[in-house]
């Protein structure tokens, strides 16, 4: 499901990171573009930059030369203010180590975005349910992360990052932690959102198993975009 | 949104309990100690207040000196009892006078023992202090001139030689004085300062003077004005005579103090006022540290929690939400401790009133202060942790380990 309508563009993007002589650049010139709707996988040798570039695509890090315009914005001119609230309004992160919040049930952790974006006490509850149940987690609700397995709280912090209904969903090795049965369950939810709900994902993994999942597949090595296909895959 | 970040704050607090706990003890301490110094402090002024309300409004006392009190200077000539024969003959407006000297003494009645105030005077003082005598008699006039071996003694002194009955009749001992016991007073308890009123023996003046002291000295005198004259000219007037019996000339400066209840009160309740103040700042120190406490809590806890900002920031969170979150959490933090201080105090003082048989007093005014007090210090040293917290970058915070 392409609806054509270009939500991401990176233009020439590098990011160093240090200062000098001791600086290293992890990004060094990226081209990309995605549009609405697209289920991308990035592929790539540990250290290739595929972290860095993830971080700048979800607004935490700033790149530091190239153009990064979401939405046809220029995220370049957005300060810190605008950025947080493109993150509460457009995109859902999911990253590589869950970052819940410990000693904090289930249902509270997804409700987080939600009360930052000053949704009503009852609709809040409503919609953590329902992203909890939509990642297969219907009567954990008040576990704590402590309380349940890698899996779980995996998919507790998808159900976190989609609560919102972002436009994009950006996640940083989902299935890294995972057992190849469990690894396949969040790629079938991953493909369920992207198909029935129409978000865009863009998904950082290591498995050629779970890149299968992606219509499209980037390959990064050494900074670079080395490959950009369309999967084979139809459907 | 605040009702929320309330909650949330809530929760957070909740999750550390002991250590919340931990880091108001400083407030809860801290606004405990004032309230209850502040309400302990009111309950005696108003019991000194009372207790000389009680006492007439109309006794002057007059002592050498310059002021009355522990502090006396010393140095000043001793009145003789001649003194008090002038005031009673020379001022029209004196009812009663009564010189008196004390000492205090071991009281012994067979194998009991007690270490009571023995006081020289006459029959007057029972008039000017406002006592009457529950059994027996006074002092007969050939006993006061002649320093007889009697005496009328206080409930307390009474119970603690003879016991649940007696008293009347008996020979108690006073140093080597073996004197009768006349009259036995009517009790009155707690006086100003907390001074047992009833721990007290009362022989003639002349026999104080004889069998005690051993000199012609009155320590002080003690009168009361007629009711409806003007204390202050009969405090003027004796002022005059004294300062003509004491040969002062116009430069010198009176070397005796005559002081009216509306002074002795202002003396006493100043005493009360000072020290409760004083103690009071001691207490409010201990709520300035109770405040660092909770700043560096707070820091720790930025520290500690830098991961979950991380996460916060980039689930949306702005700058305003984090730095809200953290300063409403410490002012909730604060405040809660403010609300169980308050609750202590109100307890711990209401025994201690009991316990210092002082009158509790709520006082509402010290308690919204105190509660006031408590969450202006969680905004204050609250604020430059959650600020901290605030300006952090996302992707620092998240990488923080
Ligand atoms: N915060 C950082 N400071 C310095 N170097 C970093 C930092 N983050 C990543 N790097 C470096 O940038 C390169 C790309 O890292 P990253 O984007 O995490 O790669 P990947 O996610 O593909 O493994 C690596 O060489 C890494 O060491
Ligand atoms: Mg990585």
């Amino acid at each position: 499901m392409n609806t054509g309508q270009r939500l991401i563009e990176f233009k020439e993007v590098t990011k160093a990171y240090g200062k000098g002589t001791a600086s290293m650049q992890a990004l060094r010139g990226v081209d990309l573009s995605i549009d609405e709707g697209e289920f991308v996988a990035i592929m790539g040798p540990s250290g290739s930059g595929k972290s860095t570039c993830m971080n700048i695509l979800g607004c935490l890090d700033t790149p530091t030369s190239g153009l990064y315009s979401f939405k046809g914005v220029d995220v370049g001119k957005l300060d810190r203010r605008q950025r947080a609230l493109l993150r509460r309004y457009y995109q859902g992160f999911v990253f590589q180590g869950f970052n819940l919040l410990t000693r904090t049930s289930a249902i509270e952790n997804v409700e987080l975005p939600l009360i930052y974006r000053r949704a009503p006490a009852h609709q809040r509850r409503e919609d953590a349910f329902k992203a909890l149940e939509t990642v297969g987690l219907k009567g954990w609700e008040s576990h704590t992360p402590g309380e349940l397995s890698g899996g779980q709280q995996q998919r507790v912090a998808i159900a976190r990052a989609i609560v919102t209904k972002p436009a994009v969903l950006l996640a940083d090795e989902p299935t890294g932690n995972l057992d190849t049965a469990r690894s396949r369950e969040i790629m079938q939810l991953l493909n369920t959102l992207n198909s029935t709900d129409g978000i865009t994902i863009i998904m950082i993994t290591h498995e050629p198993d779970m890149a299968a999942y992606a219509k499209r597949v980037i390959h990064f090595r050494d900074g670079l975009v080395e490959t950009d296909k369309q999967n084979g895959r139809a459907d | 949104m605040l009702w929320n970040t309330i909650l949330l704050a809530l929760r957070a607090i909740r999750r550390n309990m002991l250590r919340s706990f931990l880091t108001v003890l400083g407030i809860v301490i801290g606004v405990t100690a004032v309230i209850t110094m502040v309400t302990i402090g009111r309950g005696a002024t108003v019991q000194v207040q009372q207790q000389i309300a009680s006492m007439g409004s109309n006794m002057l006392m007059l002592s050498p000196g310059k002021r009355l009190g522990p502090g006396q200077s010393s140095g000043s000539a001793p009145f003789k009892e001649s003194d008090a024969d002038a005031i009673a003959k020379e001022i029209s407006s004196v009812t009663a006078v009564a010189p008196v000297s004390s000492q205090s003494l071991m009281a012994i009645f067979g194998n009991q023992n007690w270490t009571t105030q023995v006081t020289g005077t006459n029959n007057q003082y029972l008039k000017v202090t406002n006592r009457s005598l529950k059994a027996g008699r006074e002092f007969s006039d050939s006993e006061l001139r002649s320093g007889a071996a009697v005496c009328i003694i206080g409930e307390t002194v009474r119970k603690k030689l003879f016991g649940g009955q007696g008293g009347l009749g008996g020979k108690i001992r006073l140093q080597k004085l073996s004197c009768d016991v006349i009259g036995l007073l009517e009790a009155k308890g707690q006086s100003t300062m907390g001074m047992d009123q009833d721990d007290i023996v009362l022989i003639p003046l002349s026999t104080f003077q004889r069998r005690i002291s051993g000199n012609q000295d009155v320590g002080m005198i003690q009168l009361s004005v007629r009711q409806g004259a003007s204390t202050e000219k009969a405090q003027g007037d004796i002022r005059t005579l004294m300062r003509e019996r004491r040969h002062l000339s116009a430069s010198e400066d009176d070397n005796f103090n005559v002081m009216d209840m509306k002074e002795i009160a202002k003396m006493l309740t100043g005493t009360t006022q000072l020290l409760t103040a004083l103690l009071s700042a001691v207490a409010a120190v201990s709520l300035l540290v109770g405040g660092i406490g909770i700043m560096n809590i707070m820091l720790v806890s930025v520290t500690e929690r830098t991961r979950e900002i991380g996460v916060r920031l980039a689930i949306g969170a702005l700058e305003y939400d984090v730095l809200m979150q953290f300063l409403v959490e410490a002012v909730v933090l604060s405040s809660l401790g403010g609300l169980i201080g308050i609750a202590l105090a109100t307890a711990g003082s209401f025994f201690a009133a009991r316990l210092m048989q002082v009158p509790y007093i709520f006082i509402p005014g010290i308690n919204v202060l105190a509660f006031l007090f408590s969450a202006a210090i969680g905004i204050i040293f609250g604020f430059f942790p959650a600020k901290r917290a605030a300006m952090l970058d996302p992707i620092d915070a998240l990488r923080h380990e």
